[in-house]
């Protein structure tokens, strides 16, 4: 797979990882409060209207840190996907011209999320003492855990879409739909609970949907444990990530003839 | 410098592209779709690159590398030329490892630095010294040696003002400069460089071929695509012309240069097509001659120059009563308009409406007008002062060669687009030279 080429290479990720954070918010009056905006508002609108209206049950946390906690890893993989999608199309003249590992594209689109979430966690801080939730030591070392499979899910099927988008354009217009079907797929506005075995553990075929009752789980203590649902997900993962792997390895020849 | 170890090796190296197909456009997926089901097995392998299979006849395809063996040795400095679409930049980008050949393959031994296209990487909301270092990791170059170089990097660009201003503000030429230094700073064992020296004013041109000749200096193997052939004399000792994918001749520069200069004159300067039905044309003209010779000696091989030219276009008319212009225009190799003429108005047949047949045009170009170089023609007939009927790119190629044999400047490159013989007079004014006391 030529991954130590990769690492000789590590420094051109942080560059254009770099790149992607310095560039994102110039010339924007709101600048990095967008990546709480974003979310923030999400979680207003979901408390008022699947919350407060609709009644939708919440594994009886308070609706709004309920939503607002899923909604972190959620949108952190949904802007990771959608800009490693683009990446090899928006490098275009740099794949045609410069020879650099193409990978280092799609996995600094993923890191470039990272500070986003991060930037959208200090709300979630302060919700936690509004709301007085606070996570076990346990549950909390997990985390990086399941962040790390957030990150996973996001550069696995991020590097399908973007080989797939060298070929064919279509990938361009069908990403936001993807993205759309997915989260209301996934138990973001509502908690997995709804389901009941052994429908729940099936439901984790669906990545993001172990990923997010994970989350919410060593924040907030919701739901159950980690369970055979998320070991599904996590599964699905890791063979998501390594097909696409060998999925663009295998096309990125091609990348500099067809783009 | 060079020794006798191989740098590159390169056997029988093929890379076809297919033609008018649909690979030529991007595919969509609903096309792979329907050609799953239309054909089932000879669709399998869809979903994979589409490799060019040289066994299926089926595919037109054009070769823009056939079968090309060669080897250079460690610190040679290699010239490759040849008319565009020869294939050179196809073989810098397998040598990249930016595109796969098709056939046959390539070893290089070291570290490839290659500078095709010139600033790509950088990205015009970063202030000049955010580019460095971005467009510095993506040539492969680490930070700390970015770091060690910054500062030779920024005095060669001429940019240190600038440094903390956003690309975006820069001129052109600032950003052609600072890319090019960046690159110029790179350190790998071989380094590619294509044509990216027909950038900038012609004294930052200059000190770009000073540098290169620094670096060839250094023991570093070097492959130059150029269309400047004094460049590629002045720096290279082996040149290697390359046309339609393949070697025609590999040499000592003077002598392969010399080759490729003649058959420019050859066959690019008079093309007659004596075949009505074979000519280039449509339905309203088809050509018969394209040519260009001196104006006194028509079997004279070279135009300096001093020479006078002249450019002469045969074509038959195929509609009575076409009221017809021709419009030439003349290129030079960096693809600037050097001039554009048409016929005066009280030229013969001008402005008249022509009875169908065969005529012939021929515009003199006076000596003493253009600078030494390479040059390309193109024609265009306008059906009634306004609307072009036919175009014609690179009707004609001509070299236009410097009579004088030494230049001030190393490369010795006279500059200017245009090289008028201009009458200069000198005065002694006084033999009075003023002293301070």
């Amino acid at each position: 797979m030529r991954l130590g080429e990769l690492w000789r290479y590590r420094e051109l990720i942080y560059f254009l990882t770099w790149r992607d954070i310095k560039v994102r918010y110039r010339q924007t009056i709101l600048g990095v409060a967008w990546a709480i905006i974003q979310p923030f508002m999400t979680m207003v609108v979901f408390s008022i209207f699947f919350g407060e209206l609709a009644g939708v049950p919440s594994d009886d946390i308070p609706y709004p840190i309920f939503a607002y906690t899923a909604l972190i890893p959620w949108t952190f993989f949904a802007t990771g996907l959608n800009q490693a999608s683009n990446n090899i199309i928006g490098g275009a003249s740099l794949i045609r011209n410069i020879y650099f590992p193409r990978l280092a594209l799609p996995i600094a689109s993923v890191f470039g999320a990272v500070p986003d979430m991060v930037i959208a966690m200090s709300i979630l801080l302060g919700m936690m003492v509004v709301y007085s939730l606070y996570p076990s030591a346990v549950a909390l070392v997990l985390l990086p855990v399941f962040l790390a499979l957030a990150f996973l899910t996001a550069l696995g099927v991020g590097f399908w879409l973007s080989a797939l988008n060298v070929q064919y354009r279509d990938i361009r217009f069908a990403v936001p739909f993807v993205i759309q079907f997915w989260f209301f797929a996934t138990p973001i506005a509502y908690p997995a609970s709804l389901l009941d075995q052994p429908w729940r553990t099936l439901y984790g075929l669906n990545p993001m949907v172990g990923v997010i009752e994970a989350f919410r789980w060593s924040l907030l203590g919701s739901g159950e444990p980690p369970g055979p649902m998320v070991i599904v997900s996590a599964l699905v993962t890791l063979t998501v990530f390594v097909s696409g792997l060998y999925y663009f390895r295998h096309m990125e020849k091609s990348f500099a003839d067809v783009i | 410098m060079s020794s006798d170890v191989n740098a590159i090796h390169i056997e029988n190296l093929t890379k076809a592209y297919r033609i008018g197909s649909r690979q030529a456009e991007y595919q969509t997926l609903r096309d792979t779709l329907t050609d799953l089901l239309r054909l089932p097995l000879k669709r399998l392998r869809a979903f994979s690159p589409r490799a060019v299979d040289l066994a299926d006849e089926a595919y037109p395809r054009v070769f823009a590398l056939n079968q090309v063996s060669l080897t250079i040795k460690e610190g040679e400095v290699v010239g490759l030329i040849g008319h565009n679409g020869a294939g050179k930049t196809t073989l810098m980008k397998i040598l990249a490892g930016i595109t796969e050949p098709t056939a046959g393959q390539a070893v290089v031994w070291g570290s490839v630095g290659s500078l095709l296209d010139i600033g790509v990487g950088f990205h015009q909301e970063l202030t000049g010294r955010e580019n460095i270092f971005l467009y510095g990791a993506i040539l492969g170059m680490r930070r700390t040696e970015i770091s060690a170089k910054f500062d030779d990097i920024v005095a060669f660009a001429e940019i240190a003002p600038f440094i903390e201003t956003p690309v975006k503000r820069y001129s052109k030429g600032m950003r052609l400069r600072l890319a090019f230094s960046v690159a110029a700073f790179m350190d790998p064992d071989i380094l590619l460089v294509d044509e990216v020296l027909a950038v900038g004013d012609a004294a930052f041109q200059r000190k770009c071929l000073r540098r290169m000749g620094e670096v060839s200096r250094t023991g570093r193997t070097i492959l130059f695509v150029s269309h400047n052939m004094t460049a590629v004399k002045n720096l290279c000792q082996r040149v290697i012309w390359l046309s339609r994918g393949q070697v025609v001749q590999d040499g000592p520069a003077d002598e392969v240069v010399a080759a490729y200069l003649k058959s420019l004159s050859e066959a690019a300067r008079d093309h007659v097509w004596p075949d009505f039905e074979a000519a280039p044309g449509n339905e309203h003209i088809r050509l018969h001659r394209a040519a260009v010779h001196p104006h006194d000696d028509a079997d004279a091989e070279t135009i300096t120059i001093e020479t006078g030219f002249t450019i002469t276009i045969a074509y038959w008319n195929r509609k009575p009563g076409a009221v017809l212009g021709l419009d030439i225009a003349v290129y030079n190799a960096m693809g600037i308009v050097v001039f554009n003429t048409r016929p005066p108005a009280d030229t013969l047949w001008q402005n008249e409406p022509l009875p169908a047949g065969l005529y012939e045009s021929k515009c003199l170009v006076p000596g003493h007008l253009l600078n030494h170089g390479v040059y390309r023609v193109t024609l265009t007939v306008v059906a009634n002062h306004q609307r072009p009927i036919y175009q014609h790119d690179e009707v004609l190629t001509f070299e236009i060669q410097d009579i004088a044999e030494t230049r001030e400047g190393w490369f010795g490159n006279w500059q200017g687009v245009i090289r008028p013989e201009i009458p200069w007079i000198t005065n002694r004014l006084s033999d009075n030279v003023p002293t301070k006391d």
